[in-house]
């Protein structure tokens, strides 16, 4: 069968002609992204930016952008969010030098293409620079880590605050609780009621994160040189104790979160109270619907009478990737897409994105009142804790791996084996291997 | 491969009137666990059938396995027009990688299995186990070398990104084969040379019908497993036009804690969406049993 050996030879000589293909379509690629990055000087003629977000409605805002820029284009284009996926393809894209101009990024996962090397230095272009004075302060060193260089342009954040069901605190005589230790009073008032104060949620790493950084507590630093783990300082280990204990005492609820289940606690009643960010806001009137009217949001408690500290949680950052060749155009439309009135705007219109800027934090549609917290102004609340969060909590370069980790031991110390202490503890190791394994530098 | 040795030609037809008798013990447990997993299988289904007939408000305080409110057609008409239509757009992307993918694997799974079976030539085993080989790589392990390669050929995030990984089954080479072996007789080449036929057309005209449940089966797997391909979108495609309706709907769930309206178009999404998967299974199944070729050589 002569004609059969003859298909095989011509498959053969086919996948390696797509072979050689495969590699003159490479040597090109590489050819064209080799452009001096460190330059922030505008390009001639016109440009087209790809920028790729999963903010919703970010395709109305950018628009307005294209139509009022024609020489600088942008291209956008979504996904799902970042730990769903798009962080995943950014890295592949890097790897395949192909990513797009400029992302999305959250404050929490900038370290980590950091430390890959997948960001381009925002400090050399002049208007970045000038625009620092712009950002609330600690919104500005997320997006530096410590170093001298910038990295991305803040867009938004999480202040943390407590909503509470006023309703129920009022008809039942608990005052709300300013300190952490009077919610822990409250909770077991709360709880010889039937209810829960809160539920604590074995998924949201980064809530606690935010209680730790409220604490005034460091996770990780980085002194140019060597990063350092610290997942067991004295503040972080005071909060999980304090955690323990309510769990302990069975005076919190441990509904696995963002299910029908704990939308369900919320919206009959059952849990009383949520520390979480503004954009929780949203979370709350659209899982406890029959609640409405009956929420107000108030300071979060303080672990010193008096105190004036906030923690946040969430936030992200636009950033532009390694490779682009227009880092001068792509600054201009970060700083436009994260400063400008217009941008700001329609960016809480449609997505409830809650500025990182200081004249944001003054948008109209942020001084009314809010008709599911009974009319009360929430958003004053939340200025204030923005202005009182620590600018110096630093995230740490493989946060994947350590919420997972942290995650993981918090969900077996909820059903009784060990301890939320425990958990860190154990997360502090698997965080100092995982940094030694990518050869990231670690103090020990 | 129950099917397999049903239909295949090597064994005897059953006769569909005289099985063993079965005592009533048996067979009522026999149907017990059938009923119990019917209903294990059935009651997600009813359940995202139910929900995508509600209301946001509704969903969460009702009876989540019973009617509250006919919002059903709303919540579709909602569906379609949300974002400029894009759902319909996802539907019929899905439609395409699914279909088009599902029937060039199978073309070319029944061709390579047929020659496996039929042509002696140096190496058809090795060729055969390096497929049988490639039934073991996970797809999802091939997923990120794949992005690689397209990356340097400039075809990520394109049609082709989705549809070119999407049409080898080495599943469907290693069924065939075994498949075109025993169902299809050599003498029935033979008598197709003999009339001139090249071995082409004895293949598309003869072999292919004979082979027929065997390629079906082959299509709706490959169907299926495209339809639910989810971590090969995720890595090539960025641009929402081209992505098929499950990494879509997926896209609108990480969403939810900004748009909260969006978790009923997910829920009614989500049951459209298995739709064309029930057709696509009612549609061809009956070819499982027609598909004999028995008696074509008696």
């Amino acid at each position: 069968m002569q004609h059969k050996k003859r298909a095989v030879v011509t498959g053969v000589a086919l996948l390696s002609a797509l072979a050689l293909a495969g590699c003159s379509g490479g040597s090109g690629g590489d050819g064209g992204s080799t452009a001096d990055a460190a330059s922030c000087a505008p390009s001639d003629g016109k440009v087209t930016l790809d920028f790729t977000s999963w903010i919703p409605g970010i395709e109305d805002v950018v628009a307005m952008w294209n139509e009022e820029n024609p020489d600088i284009q942008v291209n956008v284009q979504t996904g799902p969010n970042g730990n769903g996926g798009t962080y995943k393809s950014f890295f592949s894209q890097l790897a395949a030098g192909n990513a797009p101009d400029l992302g999305q990024i959250e404050y929490d996962a900038l370290a980590s293409f950091r430390v890959q090397d997948g960001l381009e230095d925002l400090s050399a272009c002049e208007d970045v620079v000038a625009a620092e004075k712009e950002f609330i302060p600690w919104t500005w060193g997320q997006v530096t880590l410590g170093s001298d260089g910038v990295y991305g342009i803040p867009q938004d954040s999480g202040p943390m605050a407590l909503f509470y069901r006023s309703d129920l605190f009022e008809q039942n005589g608990i005052a709300v609780p300013t300190t952490w230790d009077e919610y822990k009073e409250a909770a077991k008032a709360i709880r010889a009621k039937g209810g829960y104060i809160t539920n604590f949620s074995t998924a949201d790493i980064n809530q606690f994160a935010g209680f730790v950084w409220q604490a005034n507590g460091h996770w990780f630093s980085n002194d140019g040189k060597e990063w350092t783990v610290d997942l067991t300082g004295d503040e972080s280990t005071k909060v999980a104790e304090y955690w323990q204990e309510l769990l302990d005492e069975d005076l919190v609820s441990t509904y696995p979160a963002w299910t029908e289940e704990w939308n369900n606690a919320y919206n009959s009643g059952e849990v009383w109270s949520w520390n979480s960010a503004v954009w929780g806001a949203n979370s709350i009137s659209s899982g406890a619907p029959d609640t409405a009217g009956l929420w107000s949001v108030a300071p979060s408690p303080q672990w010193e009478a008096g105190g004036k500290s906030a923690g946040n949680w969430g936030g992200s950052s636009i950033a532009v990737f390694k490779g682009t060749d227009h880092l001068y155009e792509a600054a201009k439309f970060a700083l436009w897409l994260n400063t400008s009135d217009e941008a700001l705007t329609a960016l809480n219109e449609s997505a409830n994105i809650y500025p990182a800027t200081t004249a944001g934090l003054e948008l109209p549609s942020l001084q009314k009142g809010v008709d599911f917290y009974g009319g009360q102004k929430i958003y004053d609340v939340f200025a204030e804790a923005a202005s009182q969060v620590n600018p110096d909590f630093v995230w740490g370069p493989t946060m994947t791996q350590t919420y997972a980790d942290v995650s993981d031991g918090f969900q077996k110390a909820v059903t009784g084996s060990g301890t939320l202490l425990d958990a860190l503890k154990s997360a502090q190791e698997s965080t100092i291997s995982t940094l030694k394994s990518q050869s990231i530098p670690v103090a020990e | 491969m129950s099917l397999l040795t049903r239909t295949a030609g090597a064994t005897p037809d059953l006769a569909p009137s005289r099985g063993p008798r079965e005592s009533l013990l048996s067979r009522g447990a026999a149907l017990l666990v059938m009923g119990v997993f019917t209903l294990y299988f059935l009651v997600p289904i009813w359940w995202l059938f139910i929900a995508s007939t509600k209301d946001r408000g509704d969903l969460l305080t009702t009876n989540p396995l019973w009617f509250a409110d006919g919002n059903f057609f709303a919540n579709i008409g909602d569906l379609l027009n949300y974002g400029g239509g894009i759902y319909v757009r996802w539907i019929g992307n899905s439609i395409a990688y699914a279909g088009l993918g599902a029937l060039l694997a199978t073309i070319f799974a029944g061709m390579c299995g047929y020659a496996l079976a039929k042509y002696r030539f140096r190496g058809r085993e090795t060729y055969f186990n390096i497929v049988l080989g490639g039934v073991l790589v996970p797809a999802t392990a091939l997923a990120l070398p794949l992005f690689l390669l397209f990356s340097q050929v400039n075809l990520t995030n394109t049609f082709w990104a989705v549809l070119l990984p999407s049409i080898v089954s080495p599943f469907g080479v290693y069924l065939s084969r075994i498949y075109a072996s025993a169902s299809v007789p050599d003498e029935l080449i033979e008598a197709g040379r003999i009339d001139g036929a090249s071995e082409v057309r004895t293949f598309f005209t003869i072999s292919m019908r004979l082979m027929m449940p065997a390629l079906i089966t082959v299509f709706l797997f490959q169907f299926v497993a495209i339809w639910n391909n989810f971590f090969l979108p995720l890595i090539m495609l960025r641009s929402e036009e081209l992505f098929p309706v499950t990494f879509g709907l997926y896209t609108w769930n990480t969403q939810l804690n900004q748009i909260p309206e969006l978790r009923t178009y997910v829920l009614v999404g989500s049951f459209l969406s298995i739709v064309p998967l029930i057709a696509a299974f009612l549609l061809l199944q009956r070819f499982w049993r027609n598909g004999l070729g028995s008696g074509s050589v008696k």
